[in-house]
């Protein structure tokens, strides 16, 4: 622990190359294997401009809003699993990006932000354009640092790029004043710094918590699986083996909705989205199983519900590779440590050895119960030949894109939820959505990201009219780079998911969520260089679908769809799992009481 | 199945559990900005701090000593624990008042103003507890005493009557018996 070194002078420095540290900033992201990254030039980063200016390995994509290069990195990571890459400036151009990173550090996505800051003898002066970035991010990045030394940047770096893939991935911040950026100092490779911090996180789980997880399962009759991002995270492999234990087992899936596409929606054992608008056979099961088995999941409040009717008679199985999210909102039973493919691996190989079968006529009570709650229909709707349902547009959306290379993007509401429900994703990667801070406006940004890392599949944008306009303007960075992504409105005009939220609980007292003079969202594509369509009735949506498929170009589908309609099924405020209420309840102004209403 | 819907979301899991005063020595990188990810750790996620000590312990090695004294359902300590252990800048973490081999020190410095059969009672007292003057006036001591806060806090409320019109305390430093390290 001693040998720590916190300015290494190794051998390889007397060697090393001479550069200049915006120089050292280009052939770290070289080095690291970064092909693109997402930015913003202004004073305090003009030398790592100049100097990305003469390196053509690099692709830079220059948005409108920081906050759009931190959605877009967010969706470049997020679709690849490889880090995202932001470069800003200091001032407003770090502090722009804040939503973005607090996106990223709830959602565990690795990202790697670089902030220009001003000469290190101005820091503290209120020069212009100076905020005190390392301050204001220390609470909601993984790890940030100032380099204050240019010999120091290398390590700085590469360090920053380790931290933000492994372990829970997250955002590391990087603030490097312009002076830094200027000086000379010797470059060190990935393989060359040494790391200025004992960080060590636990990928291997314990063998005894393995076994004795194994026979719980091995032992339960009512058995689920309950998966999250955090298997997304842990790679397509951690995707196959989850496919494969579940199979082995006989148990239901269902996730969260950050862990959608893990495991495929056309599996039997697939009982869809959990949580606050997730399916009701997912719920109950969730209410009712014996042996819950979370995996890379965090007992969300939006996943649990009213915690003390949670799962009352279940013993839990918590596999999460952060120490800190284990019996943080719900006790367990056996805790778990460690990287969700490795655990699975391990969960997998002793079921082999102790010849474990999933019995299916154990499990037959179970799976008929299930049934049961599938009959149910919770996604029924009342369809409509004059009125495009929300819910309608989806199923065709999904109907007429499924075949092909797709990825979906979603902002933040009602739609989001929609899509949830009725887009149905069989692969991990290939949805993305601000889940646990809930950002109104990732979409768009993010669809620019994931179509810059596969410029050859079909990227859809499905929002709302709300959410896509708070930031817009990257409608003008998917026409600048080529990029033909989709955005899908529905629009009803209102902030769906307020103005429900405001007639269950609010009186029907509709504040502030109607937006009055919307943009005529053809023109405004237009206005940008893309192309605009607009469906209004449900005979032309099919065809204008296609249309938009068809379309090389960036564009703005504006669905006008039904305006009142609401999002269920759904657990309302202070209920339990097994309350849920559905589309077809009778009146819906009485089921939350007072109390609830309280809640978030 | 009927179940009384609870007022807040926040008071939806009542913690019955009784809080108790827990010490964790942290050893952290000496690096710019340490001392406030413990404070802001502890401050976004509402955890109490009772009192919290730094300073380089190894030039060398560049690490630094934190003490906090925190408090919180036993549920809530380990949380806090976990929370320290996840900070990049920590090396290591131990929950000092949970290990039977703790031995927790404070120093406090007390002035106590008074002239007359209070002032001498002042000093008996001081005597009793091994505390040393360090200062004094025709009309005050003041005090430097160390030992378990326990005694600090015994200290200065039989000192509160006499006179006692300011108190510094370093707050609370660890160290385990023996010859292991942390």
């Amino acid at each position: 622990m001693s040998d720590i070194q916190h300015s290494p002078k190794t051998e390889a420095a007397d060697t090393a190359e001479i550069l200049t540290g915006a120089e050292i900033v280009v052939r770290c992201l070289v080095d690291q294997g970064v092909d693109v990254l997402f930015g913003y030039p202004g004073g305090a980063v003009l030398p790592i401009y100049d100097a990305l200016f003469h390196e053509p390995r690099l692709h830079h994509v220059l948005v409108r809003h920081e906050q759009g290069a931190a959605h877009a990195a967010e969706g470049y990571a997020r679709s690849t699993g490889r880090p995202g890459v932001v470069l800003v400036t200091s001032g407003p151009g770090a502090t722009n990006t804040i939503t973005g990173i607090v996106d990223a550090l709830m959602d565990s996505i690795p990202l790697v932000v670089l902030t220009g800051q001003v000469p290190t003898h101005l820091i503290g002066s209120d020069a212009f354009q100076e905020a005190d970035t390392v301050g204001i991010t220390r609470t909601c990045t993984k790890h940030n640092i100032l380099v204050k030394r240019a010999e120091d940047l290398p390590r700085a770096i590469h360090e920053a790029f380790h931290i933000a893939t492994t372990g829970r991935p997250g955002p590391v911040l990087v603030d490097i004043p312009k002076d830094v950026q200027f000086a000379r100092a010797p470059y060190q490779g990935p393989k060359e710094v040494r790391f200025a911090h004992v960080y060590a996180p636990r990928t291997k789980a314990d063998p005894a918590r393995i076994r004795e997880a194994v026979a719980l399962i091995a032992g339960a009759e009512r058995p689920l699986f309950y998966t999250g991002g955090g298997i997304i995270n842990a790679g397509p492999r951690a995707s196959a083996l989850l496919r494969e234990f579940a199979a082995l087992t006989g148990a239901p899936v269902t996730s969260t909705l950050m862990g959608l596409g893990a495991f495929p929606a056309a599996d039997p054992a697939w009982l869809g989205l959990v949580g606050m608008h997730g399916m009701f056979e997912a719920n109950h099961a969730m209410h009712d199983c014996d042996v819950m088995v979370c995996l890379g999941a965090r007992f969300d409040d939006r996943v649990t519900g009213r915690l003390d009717a949670f799962s009352p008679d279940s013993k839990k199985i918590h596999v999460d590779i952060d120490p800190s999210s284990i019996n943080k909102n719900v006790r367990v039973d056996v805790p778990i440590l460690g990287d969700a493919a490795s655990v699975l691996e391990d969960l997998i190989a002793v079921w082999k050895a102790e010849k474990r079968k999933g019995s299916k006529e154990k499990l037959a009570g179970w799976w008929k119960q299930i049934e049961t709650w599938r009959a149910r229909q919770c996604l029924r709707y009342r369809p409509s030949d004059t009125i495009i349902k929300p819910q309608y547009a989806i199923e065709r959306l999904y109907a007429l894109t499924k075949d092909r290379d797709v990825y979906i993007t979603t902002e933040v509401g009602q739609h989001q939820m929609w899509a949830a429900q009725f887009y149905r994703f069989e692969e991990p990667n290939r949805w993305m959505t601000s889940g646990g801070l809930g950002t109104m406006g990732y979409g768009l940004p993010a669809a620019v990201g994931v179509q810059l890392a596969h410029p050859n599949s079909l990227v859809i944008d499905i929002a709302g009219e709300a959410s896509v306009q708070m930031t817009m303007q990257e409608m003008s960075t998917a026409v600048q780079h080529d990029l033909p992504i989709k955005i899908f409105i529905l629009n009803n005009e209102w902030m769906g998911m307020v103005r429900q939220w405001q007639q269950l609980l609010h009186g029907e007292r509709y504040s502030h969520s109607y937006s009055a003079s919307l943009p005529d969202f053809v023109k405004l594509a237009e206005a940008y260089g893309g192309v605009g369509l607009r469906a209004e009735t449900p005979d032309e949506l099919d065809g204008l679908i296609e249309e938009m498929i068809d379309i090389p170009k960036p564009v703005i589908f504006d669905c006008k769809v039904e305006k009142s309609e609401n999002c269920f099924p759904m657990i309302p405020s202070g209920k339990a799992h097994n309350e849920m209420i559905l589309g077809d309840v009778e009146d819906i102004g009485s089921v939350v009481d007072e109390a609830g209403k309280r809640l978030v | 199945m009927s179940i009384e819907p609870p007022a807040s979301a926040y008071d939806m899991a009542h913690d019955v559990e009784i809080e108790t005063i827990a010490t964790f020595a942290v050893l952290v990188d000496n690096e710019p900005g340490v001392l406030h990810r413990v404070v802001g750790l502890f401050a976004a996620r509402g955890y109490n701090i009772e009192s919290l000590t730094v300073a380089e312990t190894d030039r060398a090695a560049h690490t630094s000593r934190i003490t906090v004294v925190t408090r919180g359902t036993r549920h809530v300590l380990a949380q806090i624990e976990a929370q320290l252990k996840n900070m990049v800048s920590t090396r290591y973490v131990q929950d000092v008042s949970r290990d039977p081999n703790g031995v927790e020190r404070e120093l406090a410095l007390v002035k106590v103003r008074g002239v007359g059969a209070e002032r001498v009672e002042a000093l008996r007292l001081a005597d009793i507890f091994r505390a040393r003057v360090i200062d004094t006036t025709s009309e005050s001591f003041i005090f430097e005493i160390t030992g378990a806060p326990s005694k600090v806090d015994k200290f200065t409320d039989l000192m509160r009557p006499l006179g006692l019109v300011e108190v510094s305390r370093t707050g609370v430093l660890s160290i385990e018996r023996g010859a292991e390290t942390l």
